[in-house]
């Protein structure tokens, strides 16, 4: 079953942060990223820019909208996410917990909606 | 006395008895019907009428009576009610009966017991007995379990709704079992209050509420049990046990909130009021003359306490007990501690070859101390690079962030 756990946390934290803190944040994220790889259960991760670097679009009355900034602003942003495969929730509940994110912000952990072939639609 | 000072003192009072008599009067109004969540839902009705009924009429001489009167109405209006296709009206009578009968004898019986033998017996879930107590005995709700379980509260709600279904299903008895049966059903009892404290252990700086509530709450079913079963080894054994682990809970971390490892901990800081309760409650249970695996984990404890407080190293009676413990639990968890107790006195490559012996179970793989144990060692023998990476996998398998830094220092600090 996989999980998406996505991290949110105050961006505004990180630029906080000494230089030493700051590699010691990483280093935890790098050996976190290990464990979840050592024990099968990775799928794939990445960190994001931050939201001010995103851009939102929408088509709306077949017209395009694109707007600066993400599509909530809120105090804490998604940051970055894991896709982790593992037999329950309870397991990517685990898996969260160690997650250096959930001690620094919050995770949300989202089961991801299996698609099986014949579900589908149709080309 | 104004209504908001009567109102007040009410919810004083109905708080402080639903502290000290929640589980008893669960147990009371269950014990007859083997229905929890209906003597749940009365009580909760209960205190529901208590708050609004004390601060008019004043607070009872027997407040618990009181509870329990109210209580057993409302048991009996719902099986008249929406459970009365469930239960033929002699039975009823009889329920009724026995409830009045009780509920007029101003001291309440304590089967606190049986009801724990019920939720931690055999045929429930071994996975929710301690989650089962916790609620049942002491009343906390789901959502508080399910945070310290590390599991959805949905699916706690569920899991306990169902293993109180199978009680009264499958008639589960609310009794203490007889001598012969006794210490077989009592292991599943003190496990799960061992599972119970073990939660409230992985806090160690006692910074998550729900978690360090836990160990207190672990604590006081040590309690209920030893005060109720005052001649059983074991449960003797186990109080032992969390006494002594919570009684150094304070020098675990130091004043910057990092993580004090047991060797590295001032022992002034320890609880020793706590510690001499636990020593009282090891010797006592030694003088019953029949050995198990809590009283071990308590005599572990209490060597660890001795060689920190005295200075003299006694290993060699330590990797003895955990001979002895290993034996009769065969956990590869208690081989790690086992393996690093073998270093301490033969050497770190003794310890390593101990630790081999189990490393192929599957179960280590996600086991943070395994990987910790095992770069420790590594570390020791000068084995750096391998050190390095069990070190890494410590460090991602590790959820409390004091820990994790403190493995992280350990790593840094191998020669590149």
């Amino acid at each position: 079953m996989q999980y998406l756990l996505m991290l949110y946390a105050d961006e505004t934290g990180w630029s906080k942060m000494t230089k030493a803190q700051q590699e010691q944040g990483y280093a935890a994220y790098m050996a976190y990223t290990e464990a979840l790889k050592k024990a099968g259960a990775w799928v794939g991760s990445n960190r994001l820019q931050p939201v001010s670097a995103a851009t939102t679009v929408r088509v709306a009355d077949s017209k395009s909208q694109v707007l600066d900034g993400p599509y909530i602003e809120s105090k804490e942003q998604l940051g970055g996410y894991y896709l982790i495969d593992v037999p329950d929730l309870d397991s990517a509940l685990s898996w969260a917990a160690r997650c250096p994110g959930a001690s620094h912000g919050t995770i949300e952990v989202r089961p991801v909606w299996a698609m099986s072939a014949s579900a589908a639609p149709a080309a | 006395m104004d209504y908001r000072e009567g109102d007040a003192q009410a919810r004083d009072t109905a708080e402080a008895v639903a502290r000290r008599s929640y589980g008893k009067l669960v147990a009371f109004l269950a014990a007859r019907t083997r229905d929890v969540p209906a003597a749940e839902d009365a009580l909760s009705e209960a205190f529901a009428s208590a708050l609004a009924d004390w601060p008019v009429n004043g607070c009872p001489a027997n407040p618990e009576a009181w509870l329990l009167t109210v209580a057993r109405r409302k048991v009996i209006d719902m099986y008249r009610g929406r459970r009365r296709a469930e239960i033929a009206g002699e039975r009823l009578q009889i329920m009724a009966e026995g409830l009045d009968a009780a509920a007029a004898d101003a001291d309440i019986p304590d089967q606190r017991l049986a009801m724990m033998f019920a939720c931690a017996h055999p045929a429930i879930d071994a996975t929710i007995r301690a989650p089962l107590l916790l609620q049942v005995v002491l009343g906390l709700d789901a959502k508080t379990i399910a945070s310290a379980f590390l599991t959805s509260p949905v699916a706690m709600s569920k899991r306990l709704v169902r293993a109180k279904d199978k009680i009264r299903q499958a008639a589960i008895s609310f009794s203490v079992p007889e001598r012969e049966e006794l210490p077989a059903r009592l292991d599943t009892v003190l496990g799960a209050v061992y599972a119970a404290f073990a939660e409230g252990w992985t806090n160690p700086g006692g910074t998550d509420v729900a978690r360090r509530d836990l160990a207190e709450e672990a604590i006081f079913l040590g309690r209920v049990v030893t005060e109720l079963l005052p001649s059983e080894p074991e449960a003797l054994g186990l109080l032992a046990l969390i006494l002594h682990a919570e009684a150094r809970r304070p020098a675990r971390r130091n004043p910057q909130g990092d993580y004090v490892p047991l060797a590295e901990q001032d022992p002034t800081l320890w609880d020793a009021q706590m510690i001499d309760e636990a020593e009282d409650l090891l010797r006592r249970a030694s003088a019953l003359g029949c050995i198990g695996r809590y009283q071990l984990e308590a005599a572990l404890q209490s060597a660890h306490v001795f060689r920190r407080r005295i200075g003299r190293a006694n290993w060699a009676e330590v990797v003895q007990l955990y001979d002895t413990l290993f034996a009769i639990v065969g956990s590869p968890v208690i081989a790690i501690n086992r393996a690093l107790a073998i270093a301490e006195l033969h050497g770190a490559n003794a310890g390593l070859d101990a630790i081999q012996e189990v490393a192929a179970d599957a179960r280590l793989a996600e086991y943070q101390p395994y990987w910790a144990a095992r770069a420790e060692l590594l570390a020791k023998t000068g084995a750096h690079n391998e050190a390095r990476q069990a070190y890494e996998i410590a460090i991602g398998l590790e959820s409390d962030p004091a820990v994790r830094r403190f493995l992280q220092q350990r790593q840094s600090a191998l020669k590149q």
